[in-house]
């Protein structure tokens, strides 16, 4: 496998021109004699598909949800950046280019971040005309909120439920194409394996979640925007579908997965509450606007919220980080609350949260402005905690959110397989280290809307290996895999549910991988994530049959794909002898307890190649080359 | 807390289905009504049984997908929440809980809890939309909209298209549905152009899925988790006239 990132030589703000320039075009009449395979519908695959089906591609859409309206990009709540420089801050492309490769820490690429930031004008624009209910100004113009990592106002907002008018958006603009027949669309439908013919991604096969049926589609391309892999931890902010089976089954193809280890820990989850939990909560970190985050000076003092003095308290995201205060990026905030909470200072029930306090915010502006801004999430909050937010601060505590690894894509969002393309958060490419907050909006957008449906037409315009037909020997085999598969999760017939080994996994990752790492700890993982794999496909109850609904099998199919993962995941953290980011080793930090980057061994990309069954996956290296900025040191101070 | 379930449980579509009875015992206050369900199912999975069958995704009360009617109102008896966030600190120990699926003629249960709510996308592809494509966009800022009107909009965008204000309505109406879109694409200016045609198509997909016709009980509004107003209903009705009138004259 070599690894060819593709970027366009000259300089940074010229790349993408140049791209667009240099690249082969389809004319109008040959785009309908190309079909393409777009699985997931969040906003990346959603936008994806309207914008190839109105280039006059034949695009068909896959999605396990009842509807593609439903995709998790839907929670995202806070918004979604772009270089706008509406509010006169002094924003500009090239400053949101810098804050998300810093954001990143200097762990991402410079050509791709630029090009995000390039397109994330067009977003709102774009975004706006489909009729999507932006905040306002009393003037008529767009709001802006501040979010983490930043020092201007850049983030677009729909209340406290952007990605949700932003993916109906996307989700509209697919159903105009669908009624005018450019898509064809298949809810319900889980992608359950990846096809390659003559070295190139020619098709899918999947199952049809209602009647059983396994069916093959073939396609001149596939893209994958299947989101990431936090579930693999069972407890994260993510829907309870999300999966990295697409990808891995992609992985297990021949495309190469990158950056395995960069998981990113949300500061602002609202903290676990018993074994029964199915999955956490968050608030949006826009939430650290207006409140402020602090524990006790004092260990193991549990007075309640009033009886503690002001000068008892410890601000401590503004005593650490006075220029970025209770907006710190969400790796750096994170990490801080562990380290109060390991200190015995944390707040709730087990000890593991901090406040979130809005007193002051409601003192300065009142209760009713504090409403109008968060009013949705203080609601949200009372009614899973039961807690009147406005009255006593909120307690929160970090969880598992969202997955800046991702398959491995070239300058063209295409994966090391040709014909692969790989969008969103499902690829690896634009947040490094650590994603910035209100960018993975900016990101699923920019790849579906305006990155991919140029990219793919290069493909195409170069491309010797036509669109094999569904009946060709390669989808026959991996139909018979499928089944096997599935005969086998329903014949086991064991004592343990899916859950519970799901549970186990996710546990394990969470103490051994989770929000610092090292080297004891992930030999640990690796040592025991596979005694739990054997455990499920020796014990594994899975009961129905595979030509019905049956939620147990397709759960069966996922967390099989996570154990798998899941070492992947520990042998990337294990490999990479560094903190960055998202991915905090202990023995790799400065005497403050920041992470340490190691930049003259470890500024690359990291990306794996399945080997076989058994065997170690190979680890190839894409350099990181800066030529526009300079690694350095972040600093929040 | 110890609780009792009646559950619908039914095959497929093709089978009648029946109430089944689950003890669901030493269950805590803070689970969400989900939560109670997935206990029960470990339990019936652990006994070779059939887990009951129910839909959910983000279980945060966004993604719509989660539907539930708990003894007899859709999402449960707190208003403005959807079954995926009630929690079981509004129900009393002991208590006998009664689940059914979304019952109405355009959404089929497929199994136990779970419905087909297709008719809703195909509303959608009807015309719920602005037709504007990638690159076609102007400057956002170049077309102000007044924070009022926006807010509004965005009260009926809200929408979280699950399918409750069917579920409770006598006549398995979706008007509330089709309003909130109606409504949201009406009152922005770069939904005028396609004003009249979009309702219309709308209407028709709605009539031509089966639902039914709305008798102003305003029982949509009283379970909708996102408590989006009926008042939404009275603008579709006059975009719909409106377009009705203009119709006429074009053709005469």
């Amino acid at each position: 496998m070599k690894l060819e990132a593709k970027i366009p030589s000259g300089p940074l703000e010229k790349k993408w021109d140049r791209y667009r320039l240099e690249m082969k075009l389809v004319s109008p009449a040959n785009k309908r004699k190309f079909e393409v395979i777009v699985v997931g519908t969040g906003l990346a695959g959603a936008s994806a598909a309207a914008s190839l089906a109105e280039l006059g591609y034949r695009v068909r859409c896959f999605c396990f949800q009842d509807s593609p309206r439903r995709a998790h990009s839907i929670a995202a709540q806070g918004g979604i950046n772009a270089a706008k420089n509406y509010q006169n801050d002094g924003d500009s492309v090239y400053r949101l280019f810098y804050d998300t490769i810093k954001g990143g820490d200097f762990r991402s690429r410079e050509a791709n971040v630029y090009r995000l930031a390039q397109v994330s004008s067009n977003i709102i624009d774009q975004c706006v005309a489909q009729g999507v209910p932006f905040a306002r100004e009393y003037g008529g113009l767009l709001a802006n909120r501040s979010f983490g990592g930043a020092q201007v106002s850049r983030t677009f907002y729909a209340r406290g439920q952007t990605g949700q008018q932003l993916l109906l958006g996307a989700y509209q603009a697919l159903c105009r194409q669908i009624a005018l027949g450019q898509i064809e669309m298949h809810p319900r439908t889980e992608m359950l394996e990846l096809v390659v013919v003559g070295g190139h991604a020619k098709g899918i096969v999947v199952r049809d979640l209602v009647s059983g049926q396994v069916t093959s589609h073939a396609g001149d391309a596939v893209v994958l925007a299947t989101g990431g892999y936090s579930n693999v931890f069972f407890l994260s902010t993510n829907a309870k579908g999300c999966n990295v089976s697409a990808n891995y089954r992609a992985y297990k193809k021949g495309a190469a997965f990158a950056n395995p280890c960069y998981t990113q820990i949300h500061p602002t989850c609202i903290p676990v509450s018993g074994e029964h939990q199915s999955k956490l909560t968050l608030m949006s970190e826009s939430l650290r606007n207006d409140g402020r985050v602090w524990v006790p000076k004092r260990p193991g003092d549990n007075r309640p919220v009033g009886q503690i003095p002001e000068d008892e308290r410890d601000y401590y995201l503004e005593r650490k980080y006075p220029s970025y205060g209770n907006l710190a990026p969400r790796d750096i905030s994170s990490r801080a609350a562990k380290e109060v909470c390991d200190q015995g200072r944390g707040v709730g029930p087990g000890g593991r949260g901090v406040y979130l306090d809005f007193a002051d915010a409601i003192r300065r502006s009142g209760e009713n402005t504090i409403r109008e801004r968060y009013g949705n999430l203080f609601e949200m909050y009372e009614r899973i905690t039961g807690e009147n937010a406005y009255a006593t601060p909120m307690r929160i505590y970090p969880a598992v959110h969202y997955a800046m690894g991702g398959l491995w894509v070239d300058y063209e969002l295409m994966s090391s397989l040709p014909g692969l393309f790989v969008i969103g958060e499902a690829n690896f490419s634009d947040h490094g280290a650590n994603r910035l907050g209100a960018s993975a909006l900016m990101q699923g957008l920019g790849d579906g809307y305006f990155i991919l449906p140029y990219t793919i037409g290069n493909y195409f315009a170069h491309c010797s290996q036509p669109r094999p037909a569904a009946s060709h020997p390669e989808f026959r085999l991996a139909e018979a895999a499928v089944k096997e598969r599935t005969h086998k999760f329903l014949s086991i017939r064991g004592r343990r549910t899916v859950s519970s080994i799901h549970r186990d996994l996710g546990h394990l990752l969470w103490e051994k991988c989770g929000m610092a790492r090292n080297e004891a700890s992930l030999k640990e993982a690796l040592e025991k994530i596979p005694a739990i794999r054997q455990e499920f496909w020796e014990n594994i109850i899975v009961p129905g049959e595979s030509t019905e609904i049956n939620q147990a099998l397709e759960y069966a199919g996922r967390v099989a794909d996570f154990l798998e993962f899941a070492e992947l995941l520990c042998t990337d953290a294990l490999m990479r002898r560094e903190s960055c980011g998202g991915h905090f080793r202990t023995e790799f930090q400065t005497p403050d307890g920041e992470a340490l980057r190691n930049d003259a061994e470890f500024a690359y990309v990291a990306a794996w190649e399945h080997q076989g069954e058994g065997r170690p996956p190979l680890l190839h290296k894409e350099p990181l080359v800066y030529e526009e900025l300079k690694m350095m040191q972040r600093s929040y101070k | 807390m110890n609780l009792k379930l009646r559950i619908w449980r039914q095959k497929n579509a093709d089978t009648p289905g029946h109430f089944v009875e689950h003890d669901a015992p030493n269950v805590t206050p803070d689970m969400s009504f989900l939560e109670l369900l997935d206990t029960v199912n470990e339990e019936l999975t652990l006994q070779g049984k059939e887990p009951i069958a129910f839909d959910s995704d983000c279980r945060e009360g966004i993604c719509g997908m989660c539907s539930l009617v708990i003894n007899g109102i859709p999402h449960g008896h707190i208003k403005g929440t959807t079954v995926c966030q009630l929690h079981l600190r509004h129900f009393q120990d002991g208590q006998t809980i009664t689940v059914e699926p979304w019952r109405a003629r355009p959404f089929p249960v497929i199994k136990d809890l779970i419905v087909d709510r297709g008719a809703f996308d195909r509303i959608i592809q009807a015309g719920g939309y602005i037709s504007v494509s990638t690159g076609q966009a102007i400057e956002g800022n170049a077309l102000p909209i007044p924070k009022d009107t926006a807010e509004l909009a965005m009260d009926a965008a809200a929408c979280i298209g699950c399918g409750a204000c069917v579920a409770v309505c006598k006549n398995a109406s979706a008007a509330l549905f089709v309003a909130a879109k109606v409504s949201h694409l009406a009152l922005l200016p770069q939904g005028q152009r396609e004003r009249e045609r979009r309702v219309w198509h709308m209407v028709k997909a709605m009539d031509a899925a089966g639902f039914g016709s709305c008798s102003n009980t305003s029982a949509c509004e009283a379970v909708c988790p996102k408590s989006i107003s009926v008042e939404f209903i009275g603008r579709m009705n006059r975009e719909y006239m409106k377009s009705l009138i203009k119709a006429q004259f074009k053709n005469t």
